[in-house]
């Protein structure tokens, strides 16, 4: 089954039509990025999913239920990070959990937890004296608490500091062991490579790509193969890598030189983004 | 039982559980800020203490200090109930509190109910404190007809809540949120006699004070504490304050958000 459906959603605030016709499926323990730029649509997808906003059009399940009517069955079985949320700044970190855990019908053990999002250690101190990786942990802990079978991860890193973000993968990666499904928006390609099965970009309220980092790599960018000859750069994009190679690598061998600092290297996912959301501006621009 | 029954009947346990639950959490939250502890418990039993020890004699052909206590249980519900309220709405709306609670399983009626609750608990724990400290200081008796002082003290406690909830769903961010609620708040409390008696205050003043909420629920208090009337014996102002709180409601009813105005 699926754990989320999605088909030609859409979403207006206003004239600014936020989500124009969004369609992707997420199966059950996938661990799902949705990357895009500021304003792309991530967040209002998102929060439709979640059940905070009503959609204009389209067709939408999540784990079965329809978000647009959000009962108890189906926020039971949902965890959701926000992109910024505080918690009361007098409670202790056990404390927090504790509330949380009593609005669930079978949570998880609180020690637990605590103990998986990493913060044994500050389990008896209050939330205000947290820092602020550490209050993103406790917001996954008040998240994982329900026992969850879908978490929602809306730019869980942002502003972390990058041993912070390691360690937040290390979590998230430990999500997709115990079998949740997780739906990720990030605006850090990186951060979509590291974890995600698969990616979906989005710019201006469409998905413009849905396929694993590997996949989006090898498919939208020509390989680059660069080297120097006669002390100069030469650069060369193609899509047909193989071929050209051989082809310069024999006329080389023929005349009985070395390609100086030969390298082939297939584009990034970084690089990728980048040319997927450079063509909005190139048409904005016109 | 039937199946259908027995479901009926875990739902409404559970209900119950999760009621109870959240009066804990919100007694728990309420407790542990000792700003919140200090500015919305303490000070009306501080006032008290300051303005007990200035007026002497009589208020209104009764002794000072019972007239005093009753303006302070006016103004103590308008701080707990109206001020106190609405501050913690907005500081838990703009730090994405309410939001996140949204996404659980807790019911939304369930968590209004017993943040209403919760604050009627502290109204009324303030209200015997005021009336502890009375007695103890300036010999103050306590209410005469029990059920009609605790009939005044939840309407009062509703009235106020529901135009603290308005107020929370006007302002638009947590950082001006005191200063507003206490720019309606203390001038209220002036103009009502709250912290003692109006009869020598200009025509306008008084004026603006018998439009205010806080006037009538001290008439309320007057009557039923310092006369020993019946709580329903006061008509006037109980449909001034039903108007109110029916304003409140209706302002809360249209505005309230769950999720931060800022950004």
């Amino acid at each position: 089954m699926h754990a989320i459906e999605v088909s030609g959603l859409r979403k207006a605030y206003g004239n600014l039509e936020a989500v124009r016709g969004v369609d992707f499926t997420i199966e059950e323990g996938e661990v799902f990025g949705l990357l895009g730029p500021n304003g792309a649509g991530k967040t209002t997808t998102v929060e439709i999913l979640e059940g905070y906003r009503k959609r204009d059009a389209g067709e939408v399940r999540v784990l079965g239920h329809d978000p647009d009517r959000p009962g108890p069955e189906f926020r039971e079985r949902i965890g959701v990070v926000l992109q910024q949320s505080e918690m009361w700044p007098n409670l202790t970190v056990r404390e927090t959990h504790a509330i949380f855990a009593g609005y669930y019908s079978a949570p998880r053990n609180v020690d637990e937890v605590i103990a998986l999002v990493g913060l044994q250690q500050k389990a008896a101190a209050r939330v205000k004296s947290l820092s602020g990786g550490q209050k993103r942990r406790l917001d996954l802990g008040i998240a994982l608490v329900g026992d969850p079978d879908l978490v929602f991860l809306d730019e869980p890193t942002t502003g972390f500091d990058p041993q912070a973000r390691r360690a937040a993968w290390e979590m998230i990666r430990s999500l997709r062991s115990l079998g949740k499904t997780v739906l990720l928006t990030t605006h850090y390609l990186d951060e979509a490579e590291q974890l995600a099965d698969r990616v979906a970009v989005m710019r201006e309220g469409r998905i413009v790509r849905v396929g694993t980092p590997a996949e989006l790599t090898t498919t939208d960018l020509e390989t680059e193969i660069r080297y120097r000859r006669k002390g100069e750069e030469v650069l060369l994009r193609t899509d047909e890598p193989t071929r050209v190679l051989a082809e310069l690598t024999a006329a080389a061998v023929a005349r009985g030189e070395e390609l100086e600092g030969l390298s082939v290297r297939r584009p990034s996912l970084e690089e990728v983004y980048l040319a997927l959301t450079a063509e909005v501006e190139a048409e904005v621009a016109e | 039982m039937s199946a259908e029954a027995i479901r009926v009947a875990g739902r409404s346990k559970r209900a119950r559980g999760l009621f109870v639950h959240q009066l804990r959490s919100e007694q728990l939250v309420f407790w542990r800020s000792r700003e919140a502890a200090f500015f919305i418990f303490l000070f009306p039993l501080l006032l008290f203490l300051l303005l007990g020890s200035v007026y002497t004699g009589k208020i209104y052909g009764v002794p000072a200090a019972e007239a005093l206590l009753a303006g302070l249980i006016g103004y103590g519900c308008a701080n707990t109930a109206f001020a106190g309220l609405s501050i913690q709405l907005v500081l838990r709306r703009e730090s994405g509190i309410l939001k996140r609670l949204r996404s659980t399983p807790l019911p939304a009626p369930t968590y209004v109910v017993a943040l209403l609750v919760s604050t009627l608990i502290v109204f009324a724990l303030q209200t015997v404190a005021l009336f502890l400290v009375g007695r103890v200081l300036y010999g103050t008796p306590f209410p005469s007809g029990v059920g009609s002082f605790a009939a005044t003290i939840v309407i009062g406690a509703a009235v106020f809540a529901a135009l603290g909830t308005a107020t929370a769903s006007l302002i638009r961010s947590a950082e001006g949120s005191s200063a507003v609620v206490n720019f309606i708040l203390l001038p209220m409390a002036f103009l009502s006699g709250a912290f003692g008696p109006t009869l020598h205050y200009p025509a306008f003043l008084r004026a603006i004070g018998d439009v205010l909420p806080l006037k009538y629920f001290i008439e309320l208090v007057n009557a039923v504490y310092l006369r020993g009337h019946g709580v329903w014996t006061q008509p006037q102002a109980l449909a001034v304050l039903a108007a109110w709180g029916v304003g409140g409601l209706v302002v809360t009813r249209f505005r309230f958000g769950w999720e931060p105005r800022e950004r």
